[in-house]
């Protein structure tokens, strides 16, 4: 495939299409529009569908009912739509069912600055839903990445039987860059586990080895219940505490046991390094450049990116603090993913740069970071 | 799936009903709900449809229970949103047949504009709306069909908001068919579920029903027995209706079928996008 022209949201539904995405259901808003205009045009030719909902709470409903059909599902939306989402997110998660969520943040809270770019989503991506619950977080770097991580998010989604958010911001899905393509036989892409067993002896939530029960579409002869209330193995409400118990144990144990697939992350010059940075989304372009221009001038900077931003990779992060005085945290925020390496890095010096008034960080403001100390 | 002769002329309970596991059920004796459940299970098997081929999907409050004991493919979502997670699975699956179960609270008051746009769509989607007048689960608060003037734990001192006439809503939103009984009346109720499941496009049956634990116990209205009567004595047809002088008229509940019109049905059309979309791609 040759070299193109490309915006990060475009980039994000031609991902979608290339992972099996046939469902979409969305509600316009900047900046995450044009993934829908995208996928209003692409879907049909692919013998997808498309929806535009009458709101973004309908349209998380509305993908979840796709997938419950058969369908992988996403749908895209910016701060506002993302929080009323919310409650729909954690009914896939205690449904156990896959989809997508797209997030091109935008500056908060409420209209805020619309169409500046944010990172503000990062707790609320974490934790906007009621309840306790294991969440992927994806935030992709460049218009490339954004194609591979709704790839991958889609994956992890039917692999795991979960709601994957992918977490863009403004500056990467309005941005172009020149991108190629993957070839499409060399994109792997992952399908649900399916069941051999027969209709009376399936259980839509059994606690399997893998700790992911299989999951049969409706219309297919498995008549199964499925709620938002907790529910026994068949899926039928209880409140008992000997099938509550295991339940939340087994929807947590899917995603640690399987860290070493879904923790995404690239490390550059963190070997000799004294300070690190550490960033994602857009920021983390920033952050490379001002990591380029410290060893320049020969300080001894690393740099960890992180493309999965949750689960948070506590091991990976520790590791790497583990050989430093200093930490930088630079994110469109004020400290959230900040809060998260303070946790893990011991005593050692975390410096945020944050910024929540819809401005980039420049790198001159991290190499300002990494000079203070 | 070929449903056998043998099979079919078996009780309909015990093929359509989840009756080993998930019995007793939740709703208070008494309850109209079980009666529109009877109803809606008759009408699968007067339809002929297998089990298979049937989702129910409910919202949450009383009625968001009926999946539990119907042996479909069933669903329990979230307050309100019924008509868009069952939107999402019509799409993917068109071949079957999408019944909704919800409550007057459910459909109208935090589900009003999923309502208004799933009949806009035309999407085909069977609404069964169980309407009680009032928010029973909670205990009693006054609903979006709860009258003027009644009153409910949170209108101490009455309501005064109108109620959403059901009917008319549905009719001027789009839906292909609008239909009304009462538990009271349950053939008939049965019989209009029949001719809505069958319909292609949105059908919407209000089943009007009573919370005799709640709604009529804070109105003084008497026992379940009692507001079952009140349904019987009140639930008049069109016909009988339209002679009634106009002082007779208040406190009547018109049951018939308002709206059965031809009307492009959503999911066809979307297959007539795909067509045009892989046309463009081909040329």
């Amino acid at each position: 495939m040759t070299a193109r022209l490309m915006q990060g949201d475009e980039a994000c539904a031609e991902g979608a299409i290339a992972a099996g995405c046939r469902f979409f259901a969305g509600y316009p808003i900047t900046p995450a529009t044009d993934i829908a205009e995208v996928l209003a045009r692409r879907l049909p030719q692919v013998g997808g569908k498309f929806i535009q909902m009458e709101d973004e709470i309908a349209s998380m409903a509305a993908i979840i009912g796709a997938s419950v059909g058969g369908a992988k599902a996403m749908t895209a939306t910016s701060g506002p739509g993302f929080s009323l989402m919310q409650e729909n997110i954690g009914y896939a998660c205690m449904a156990e069912i896959p989809c997508v969520v797209v997030n091109v943040q935008r500056t908060g809270p409420s209209t805020g600055l619309p169409t500046s770019p944010s990172q503000g989503d990062v707790m609320q991506a974490r934790w906007g839903t009621h309840g306790d619950h294991p969440i992927i977080v994806l935030s992709p770097f460049s218009v490339r990445e954004a194609f591979d991580l709704t790839v991958r998010a889609f994956n992890m989604a039917e692999k795991y039987r979960t709601p994957v958010i992918l977490l863009m911001d403004e500056m990467i899905g309005h941005m172009r860059e020149k991108v190629e393509l993957p070839p499409p036989e060399t994109i792997e892409v992952v399908e649900r586990v399916i069941t051999s067993v027969p209709p009376e002896w399936y259980k839509a939530y059994e606690n399997t080895p893998s700790d992911v029960p299989p999951m049969i579409s409706f219309g297919q002869g498995y008549r199964y219940h499925i709620t938002g209330l907790f529910h026994d193995e068949r899926g039928f409400p209880t409140q008992r505490l000997d099938e509550i118990d295991p339940w939340i144990a087994r929807v947590f144990r899917k995603i640690e046991r399987n860290l070493r697939d879904i923790l995404i992350y690239e490390t550059d010059q963190v070997e000799d390094a004294e300070v690190v940075v550490i960033a994602y989304g857009a920021t983390a372009r920033s952050a490379r450049h001002a990591v380029r221009l410290a060893r320049e001038q020969g300080l001894r900077v690393g740099f960890l990116r992180l493309s999965t931003i949750w689960p948070f990779p506590e091991r990976i992060v520790a590791e790497v603090a583990e050989r430093i005085h200093r930490v930088i945290v630079p994110e469109m925020n004020l400290g959230q993913l900040a809060l998260e390496v303070e946790r893990v890095v011991g005593r050692r010096k975390v410096i945020r740069v944050g910024k929540a008034n819809g401005e980039m960080i420049a790198p001159r403001e991290i190499l300002d970071a990494i000079g203070r100390g | 799936m070929v449903v056998k002769k043998q099979e079919r002329e078996s009780l309909v309970h015990e093929r359509y009903l989840r009756h080993q596991k998930k019995f007793p059920h939740v709703w208070c004796a008494g309850c109209g709900i079980g009666i529109v459940m009877g109803a809606i299970v008759r009408a699968v098997d007067a339809v002929g449809l297998s089990n298979d081929e049937v989702a129910m999907i409910s919202g949450i409050g009383c009625s968001g229970r009926m999946p539990v004991y119907v042996d479909f493919n069933t669903m329990h979502t979230t307050h309100g949103r019924a008509l868009a997670f069952a939107t999402g699975l019509k799409m993917v699956r068109p071949e079957m047949k999408v019944i909704v179960v919800m409550g007057d609270g459910d459909a109208l008051a935090i589900g009003g504009n999923h309502f208004i746009h799933a009949a806009r769509r035309n999407i085909g989607l069977t609404a069964i709306i169980i309407n009680n007048n009032v928010y029973g689960m909670t205990g009693g608060q006054y609903s979006p069909t709860t009258p003027t003037h009644a009153y409910a734990t949170t209108a101490p001192y009455g309501n005064i908001e109108q109620p959403f006439p059901i009917c008319q809503l549905a009719e001027a939103a789009g839906a292909a068919f609008v239909a009304r009984s009462t538990v009271y009346h349950a053939r008939e109720l049965s019989r209009f579920i029949t001719q809505a499941i069958q319909k292609e496009g949105f059908s919407v049956v209000e089943a009007v029903s009573y919370c005799h634990t709640t709604y009529g116990r804070i109105n003084k209205l008497g026992s379940a027995v009692e507001m079952m009567r009140r349904l019987k004595e009140n639930g008049v047809s069109q016909r009988a209706f339209e002679r009634l002088p106009e002082e007779e008229r208040a406190d009547k509940i018109v049951r018939g079928v308002f709206v059965d019109r031809d009307i492009p049905e959503y999911t066809q059309l979307y297959d007539q996008i795909i067509a045009r979309a892989q046309q463009a791609v081909a040329a």
